[in-house]
């Protein structure tokens, strides 16, 4: 019975932490603006396919290129299939991609940084060295020769963009790791003859966490950066989905004369990446981290 | 001093070594190979074994590894397999234009970086700093092929000042190519100067804050001269690291702007030899590209070693 106290007592106060942590944030008129914007893009993609007025594939000769009108409020592509139903759908398959995609960077990047930190030597130097080599690959290349491949297909995006994102991480967790390792808590659980898993997740882990996820944060952001470019270059994720990458690059033939079939999904796309930006900014600030001195990789 | 530029180089040349292997190793465990893309449907019998002979696929793959770092090494990538033509050949016209692009945005990206850099940061949080700041999280955010796209539908399109879309040969002489260039050059410049600007900025902070140039102040220096002797000196160094990084980095989005532009640049050629799948001209990419990364970063790490007389001082006690 005492023990479920403690417990529960405990987890409130993590909850605390949490919403202390989301208040600090909005209460910056920037993390504000990026948390209202993200809370936004995330209800529109669980509603979008409830409220999309029309079909998104319904191709309909006779509407092509409509001007904005009271019926069709964005007008219509190339194919007469309605902008605004294909713009308020366009986010859902780049926010889950990249969402999943970033989970697994974080995991992947995170764990590998930490163990690095922690064993150092000869191991760390081996693997640090194989990482820095896939980083001097530029990720578009080796992302476009994987999908071009093995095709297009969310099992092979996910883990991919996962991977390619991750390499970044693990630099990071491997600095704060680094940070850690030589304070005293980490040598008197190694006098106290705690193995390296324990430590790893009593002691380090709880410590470098606050610098991981921040990292995972802006991740999130570049990696959709990434999956939309792709998706414009032709591969991503492939039509008809509605994808604003892939809309914005089928529009874009045509923009001296339909300019609203290219400039909604360019608001679309351009708010979602912002409002991640910001927020991970606003998030950065709020757990007393500057992360405007690091470089994009 | 010297052994650490040596130690530099070798590291960078232990890259190169594994990105040769990732590349090499990568292209050789992926399904199919030149021939069978190659002669698609006639993939048999004959014609592969005389395929396979022309391309020298014949022997184990360590060898043809060997034979392809060795030619490599020398500038000799072998024959692309869409043209037919020597991607040494290919690759020339391709390296000269990007060249031309990149530096051009560079040269015109750092200097606006790095006064936007300092006037946000000794404004910090007043007007200027919220408007500028503004301004570069909105160009450092926004994907390149969105503000490529949203420049040539503004001033190509709508004020017809410049040419959307490049239409040139590969080799043409630079004053032709010029009018051209503008709009991609802008593109890039843009989300590059974004990302240095930021990176000055919060350097050019970390440094007003610390102690020595809290002494200069309470000594009673004048203020401009305090920040041009003590300020800005101090916070440019660490800011070339991350800025090497940054344009490194940034060789993904050229290929994205060269694509939008119809730019003929090793980005474009990127996506072409990947849609034909045209195996050896994507592995000479990849040594080319990483090349690239691992030479800037060198140069960074060169340039802070030759600069900061911390690590001179450093180098000589031990």
């Amino acid at each position: 019975m005492k023990l479920k106290n403690i417990y529960q007592e405990e987890k409130k106060s993590n909850l605390a932490k949490v919403s202390e942590i989301i208040i600090t944030m909005a209460s910056r008129p920037s993390g504000f603006i990026g948390l209202s914007i993200l809370i936004f893009h995330v209800l529109l993609a669980f509603i979008s396919p409830y409220i999309a007025p029309y079909d998104f594939k319904a191709i309909n000769p006779t509407l092509m290129l409509q001007a904005p009108s009271a019926e069709y409020w964005f007008g219509t592509d190339d194919l007469g299939r309605d902008v605004f139903t294909r713009t308020i759908l366009g986010g859902r398959t780049a926010l889950t991609i990249t969402f999943f995609g970033s989970l697994i960077a974080l995991l992947w990047g995170g764990l590998l940084g930490i163990f690095c930190g922690l064993v150092g030597g000869k191991t760390d130097d081996i693997v640090m060295r194989i990482v820095d080599a896939f980083l001097s690959i530029p990720w578009i290349l080796a992302m476009l020769l994987i999908v071009s491949l093995l095709g297009t297909s969310t099992e092979v995006l996910i883990p991919a963009l996962g991977f390619f994102y991750g390499k970044g991480i693990v630099r990071v967790a491997r600095a704060a790791t680094h940070d850690v390792i030589a304070k005293d808590f980490i040598v008197s659980a190694r006098a106290r003859g705690h193995s390296n898993f324990s430590i790893i997740y009593n002691e380090i882990i709880p410590n470098v966490r606050d610098a991981i996820l921040v990292e995972g944060a802006m991740r999130w952001s570049w990696m959709l950066l990434g999956f939309s470019s792709l998706s414009f270059l032709g591969f991503g994720v492939s039509p008809p989905t509605p994808d604003w990458g892939l809309m914005i690059s089928n529009a874009r033939g045509l923009m001296s004369f339909a300019y609203w079939s290219v400039i909604a999904p360019i608001v679309g796309l351009s708010s979602l990446i912002i409002g991640i930006n910001l927020t991970a900014d606003a998030f950065a600030k709020a757990l007393g981290i500057d992360r405007s001195t690091k470089a994009p990789v | 001093m010297p052994f650490l530029i040596i130690k530099r180089i070798l590291l960078g040349l232990i890259t190169l070594f594994i990105v040769s292997l990732i590349t090499f190793v990568g292209t050789e465990i992926l399904p199919g190979d030149a021939c069978t893309t190659y002669l698609e449907r006639q993939a048999f019998g004959e014609q592969l074994e005389a395929c396979y002979r022309r391309l020298g696929l014949n022997v184990p793959a360590y060898e043809r590894y060997v034979s392809w770092a060795v030619n490599a090494i020398q500038g000799d990538f072998g024959y692309s397999l869409s043209g037919e033509m020597p991607i040494k050949e290919v690759l020339g016209p391709r390296i000269k234009n990007s060249l031309v692009l990149a530096s051009a945005a560079i040269f015109i990206g750092i200097p606006i970086a790095l006064i936007l850099g300092i006037v946000t940061a000794l404004w910090r949080d007043k007007l200027p700093d919220v408007a500028i700041s503004t301004v570069t999280i909105f160009a450092m955010t926004i994907p390149e092929f969105i503000s490529a796209t949203l420049l040539i539908l503004i001033i190509a399109i709508w004020l017809e000042w410049l040419p959307g879309i490049v239409i040139v040969p590969t080799d043409v002489s630079f004053l032709e190519l010029l009018p051209n260039i503008i709009l991609p050059v802008i593109a890039i410049a843009m989300i590059m100067t974004a990302h240095m600007a930021r990176m000055v900025r919060s350097s050019v902070i970390q440094v007003m804050a610390s102690e020595y140039v809290q002494m200069a102040i309470l000594k009673g220096v004048p203020y401009w001269k305090m920040v041009f002797k003590h300020v800005l000196p101090n916070a440019l160094l660490p800011a070339i690291n991350v800025v090497a990084l940054t344009i490194a980095w940034l060789l993904g989005g050229v290929v994205v702007t060269e694509v939008v532009f119809n730019y003929p640049g090793l980005g474009r050629l990127v996506i072409e030899s990947i849609s034909n799948r045209d195996l050896p001209t994507v592995q000479a990419l990849a040594i080319i590209l990483a090349s690239i990364y691992v030479s800037i970063n060198l140069l960074a790490d060169l340039i802070t070693l030759m600069l900061n007389p911390r690590l001179k001082t450093l180098q000589i006690r031990k």
